[in-house]
């Protein structure tokens, strides 16, 4: 296990580090015309070009411009140029609002798939298996920002059941901060439970066919025993697993539309602020860091399952 | 089956492998001629097939009806004209700002939007931006894919050490977090590479931005799919023919892969709709004053509270669109191939 831990791990290094170098590829090498006046923004004047060109190198070789991007990345001096912030400065109180997006969001959706999943399982074939089915289809073909507009204009601002966007945070007022994240989850979920709910649906039908479970019949366990000690069980593993990367996922790129849409003032509506501005900085930075935490989760996941599972460990 | 049944209790000839055929109506039967038929048979998948084929007719008709009913083209603006509803006259955009809704006839027929533009004709001429951007990313997607997996499948080696990882990186990105960096890096002055020049305003940016995203979700079951078929008995008889390895690939290879390309094509243009519709919202996809359904939605959801309209109206085009291709692409896997995995995400 130690070995596996290790190699997992000087795995997940060579990977940052390509992916930080294909994150400075793209903000500072592909594209054509004066990096400086990318970095600079949309207004940009001469001595902030001619500061630019020092800070990130655009004078020296390619080598010399990613140590010094890098540089400014990982010391926390890296500044938006449209706004004279300092990016991490202006982040990382905001982190937890994403966290609170995410985590709540990855819940909602694991307890609502989980259901859906094994009721339409249950139900194959029939009308109410084929009635969800559409559904859930109809929940991976929404884009999130939309449906979340719409509820915010509906159920905040016409009816006033939710309020119409913002924040309040936890240790303000634990009821409040619940009140304010449920629109902004549900609209978060509802690709997710589509998604899962569907893996987990066929997964449950090819569980159900084994062995175990007729045995489990065969012992005279209740239906309902079978279904959630047998079945279910089973056909979890794979969707836990899944569960861990979307999380990743959305913390790394999912919320910059749920956050925009709701005025969560967290990571990902400060980069789609940023985008919208065309704002470099902000962005290489909000992009590396996001990606490292998916590759960081994905370790995890491993790591976890191989703990669970000694069949992975040994391949 | 290459292995005999272990106990086989019936005295009679087993049925050979012809006559079940024959009975099964597959006689002589090409496994594509089977697939079709088998879609043939899922009314609904033909059913949502089809409603998307509608919505292409009705975008390619766009000229048509702006040109007609509408009198007008996506780009105009009659901030300060009015028009006459049930005998009143009515401001196109009222003096506080807020356009009128749908009147159902053919002058704005869905409203208009804050600029006093015709909702509907932008809605059409943004449905080809949309669908332009998603079918061509698809199809890009799709070729890359092709490509990228086989030489890294077939070549094996360095060249498929280069690929894989290459790949693996670009899939460490969500897709929108990518999407969003390559668009933001792209969007102030384009792209530049050696003598191939793409204006920073150009269409060309979003389609290459959704094609290079997606391609580590094919080119992946490619390359495992291939490493599969070398090893199978017909391309080791082709290599002992002395056919050259480009060969084998062109000809032994790649028309196994074509049902693959097949069940992903519909779902990456799905996906490559959406992703389009996010980069539009944010405002690194296609660029103002051109519409496409994501920019639509984005002003809508802006301005929604001086018409709702302005983000139903895309939205509901977009994701009748977008649910139309999922609902076919799944009648196309179960078709093709059902086992097949295939996890686009958006």
């Amino acid at each position: 296990m130690g070995r596996f831990v290790v190699r997992r791990v000087v795995q997940m290094l060579i990977v940052m580090f390509a992916v930080s170098v294909l994150t400075f590829l793209i903000f500072n090498v592909l594209p054509g015309g004066d990096p400086a006046l990318r970095m600079a923004g949309r207004n940009p004047d001469p001595s902030q070009l001619k500061r630019i060109r020092a800070d990130w190198g655009f004078n020296d070789p390619v080598y010399v411009q990613y140590f010094k991007t890098m540089g400014q990345v990982f010391s926390g001096d890296l500044i938006s140029y449209s706004t004279q912030q300092n990016v991490w400065q202006e982040l990382k109180g905001r982190i937890p609002r994403t966290f609170a997006l995410a985590i709540g969001a990855t819940i909602m959706w694991m307890v609502f798939a989980t259901a859906l999943g094994l009721y339409t399982a249950i139900k194959a074939g029939k009308f109410a298996d084929r009635f969800l089915t559409i559904i859930a289809l109809i929940g991976i073909s929404m884009p999130v920002f939309w449906i979340g507009a719409l509820m915010n204009y509906y159920l905040g601002f016409k009816l006033g059941w939710f309020p119409n966007g913002g924040y309040v945070p936890f240790f303000d007022d634990p009821w409040q901060w619940f009140y304010h994240l449920v629109m902004p989850w549900t609209a978060l979920s509802l690709l997710f439970i589509g998604v899962y709910s569907r893996i987990l649906r066929s997964n449950v039908l090819d569980t159900i066919n084994e062995d175990y479970v007729r045995t489990a019949r065969a012992k005279g366990l209740t239906e309902r025993r079978v279904l959630i000690n047998h079945v279910l069980r089973n056909s979890l593993i794979p969707v836990v697993t899944l569960w861990g990367l979307d999380f990743g996922a959305v913390v790394g790129g999912g919320a910059i539309l749920t956050e925009t849409v709701f005025e969560l003032q967290g990571v990902g509506q400060y980069a789609a602020e940023s985008i919208g501005q065309l704002d470099v900085p902000p962005v290489l930075f909000v992009t590396i860091f996001g990606a490292f935490f998916i590759v960081l989760l994905n370790t995890v996941v491993d790591v976890l399952y191989a703990a669970l599972d000694p069949r992975v460990r040994l391949s | 089956m290459a292995t005999e049944p272990a106990t086989d209790f019936s005295f009679e000839r087993p049925a050979t492998y012809e006559e079940e055929a024959r009975r099964e109506g597959a006689h002589g039967v090409s496994p594509w001629r089977l697939a079709l038929r088998r879609l043939k048979r899922n009314r609904v998948a033909l059913a949502f097939g089809f409603l998307f084929i509608v919505v292409v007719g009705l975008c390619l008709a766009a000229p048509l009806w702006a040109n007609g009913p509408a009198h007008t083209d996506p780009f105009k603006n009659h901030l300060t004209e009015t028009i006459v509803l049930d005998g009143k006259k009515t401001n196109v955009v009222s003096l506080e700002g807020t356009p009128i809704g749908p009147t159902w006839k053919g002058r704005f027929f869905l409203g208009a939007d804050t600029n006093g533009r015709d909702t509907a004709v932008r809605l059409l001429y943004g449905g080809r931006n949309s669908l332009l951007i998603g079918c061509a990313a698809a199809l890009i997607t799709a070729c890359l894919s092709v490509l990228l997996g086989t030489l890294a499948g077939f070549v094996r080696g360095f060249t498929d050490t280069v690929i894989s990882r290459t790949l693996d990186v670009i899939w460490a990105f969500p897709v929108i977090l990518l999407g969003v960096a390559l668009g933001t890096a792209l969007s102030l002055q384009g792209l530049e590479l050696g003598p191939v020049k793409v204006g920073a305003d150009s269409k060309l940016i979003p389609i290459l931005i959704i094609s290079v995203v997606y391609v580590p979700y094919m080119a992946r079951p490619i390359r495992g799919q291939v490493l599969a078929l070398r090893e199978k008995e017909f391309v080791e008889a082709a290599r002992a023919q002395g056919a050259n390895p480009l060969r084998i690939m062109v000809s032994e290879i790649l028309p196994n892969l074509s049902s693959t390309a097949i069940v992903f094509v519909p779902l990456l243009v799905a996906n490559a709709i959406l992703l389009e519709a996010a980069l539009g919202f944010l405002g690194v996809g296609v660029k103002p004053p051109e519409p496409s359904w994501g920019t639509m939605i984005g002003d809508g959801v802006k301005h929604i509270l001086s018409g709702p309209h302005l983000a139903i109206v895309p939205g509901l085009m977009l994701v009748t669109t977008v649910l139309a291709l999922n609902v076919f692409g799944d009648g196309v896997r179960d078709a093709f191939d059902p086992r097949a995995t295939v996890r686009v995400e958006h």
